[in-house]
């Protein structure tokens, strides 16, 4: 399996993300990191990443000037031809603000920056992601975000929750979110955000190991594929 | 020529800054404020010097990067 990891200025889970993925991937070696500015993806690529953080300082709107660097063409290229992309917390705004997601990330209802540990209920299994778990499970990951609070028109939300795209909710909603939904997926399961941190989760070095299962999904994928 | 861009949220999409700012109103004493709405005001310097120009370049800004308009209207003013 091979691996990139795509860095914003201000992006700063990146390397946690290629840890994470590194650890499914068979090395550090499978994974790229790959600079905003870069118009081209490396070749033979399986599954992309964009990471948490605070591209280009939240400017504008959270995600949104990120979502227009020349490198998202390529990530939206990708995505179209059936790649496997996953963005987390700030990099869930930007697959919002570059069109490969529905909906988007407004300032949480508390008006606060929100850094805890939360509950998610897994919603399904029908993607690479959330394979390894099981529908109905209770899982520990934590948050960290100001701008959390997903919002979607009723069609969006209906066609999301009709089409078994809702990935994971929150068992108490800590920002507002529509319908407490943390994480979304595309129409053909390949391309996921959520505003946890899965990769904050994926050693027992780092509290806990609930976000393990998330990247093992990934490998599965495309083992089998 | 400049151009003044207003982007605010549509009617209907929850505003919890406005929200705050009317409940912080409320708290100084300024009663009878129904409903605060918060948005932004971008200015532009352009280099363009035909108006209709101008006002059509600006509203492709506004669609591709100054709102998102899954939640904001806005409106482009040419100065």
């Amino acid at each position: 399996m091979r691996a990139a990891v795509i860095q914003f200025p201000g992006s700063n889970c990146d390397r946690d993300m290629a840890v994470a993925l590194a650890n499914v991937a068979g090395g550090a070696e499978n994974v790229s990191m790959v600079w905003h500015k870069d118009a081209e993806l490396p070749k033979g690529l399986d599954v992309i990443g964009i990471p948490g953080g605070f591209s280009f300082g939240d400017y504008l709107r959270c995600g949104a000037i990120a979502a227009r660097s020349p490198i998202m063409d390529a990530v939206v290229e990708f995505a179209n031809k059936g790649g496997y992309v996953f963005g987390l917390c700030n990099g869930f705004q930007i697959l919002t603000e570059s069109g490969l997601l529905p909906g988007v990330l407004m300032r949480n209802a508390g008006l606060k920056y929100i850094c805890k540990d939360v509950e998610l209920r897994v919603e399904t299994t029908a993607s690479p992601f959330t394979s390894r778990y099981t529908v109905g499970e209770v899982v520990t990951v934590p948050v960290a975000h100001h701008d959390g609070n997903y919002s979607a028109d009723p069609e969006t939300l209906k066609r999301l929750v009709g089409d078994d795209r809702v990935a994971f909710r929150y068992t108490e909603t800590p920002n507002g979110s529509v319908d407490d939904i943390a994480g979304i997926l595309s129409a053909n399961k390949r391309v996921l955000g959520m505003m946890p941190h899965p990769e904050r989760r994926a050693d027992t070095q780092l509290g806990g190991t609930d976000g393990v299962r998330f990247f093992e999904g990934i490998a599965d994928a495309l083992v089998s594929a | 020529m400049k151009a003044r861009v207003h982007v605010t949220l549509k009617n209907g999409v929850l505003d919890p800054q406005g929200a705050a700012v009317a409940h912080s109103l409320g708290a100084l004493g300024f009663d009878g404020v129904n409903d605060v709405r918060q948005g932004k005001v971008i200015e532009l310097d352009l280099a363009e010097t035909d108006k209709a120009a101008a006002e059509a370049s600006v509203k492709q800004m506004c669609e591709k990067l100054l709102a998102n308009t899954v939640i904001e209207n806005y409106s482009v003013e040419i100065l």
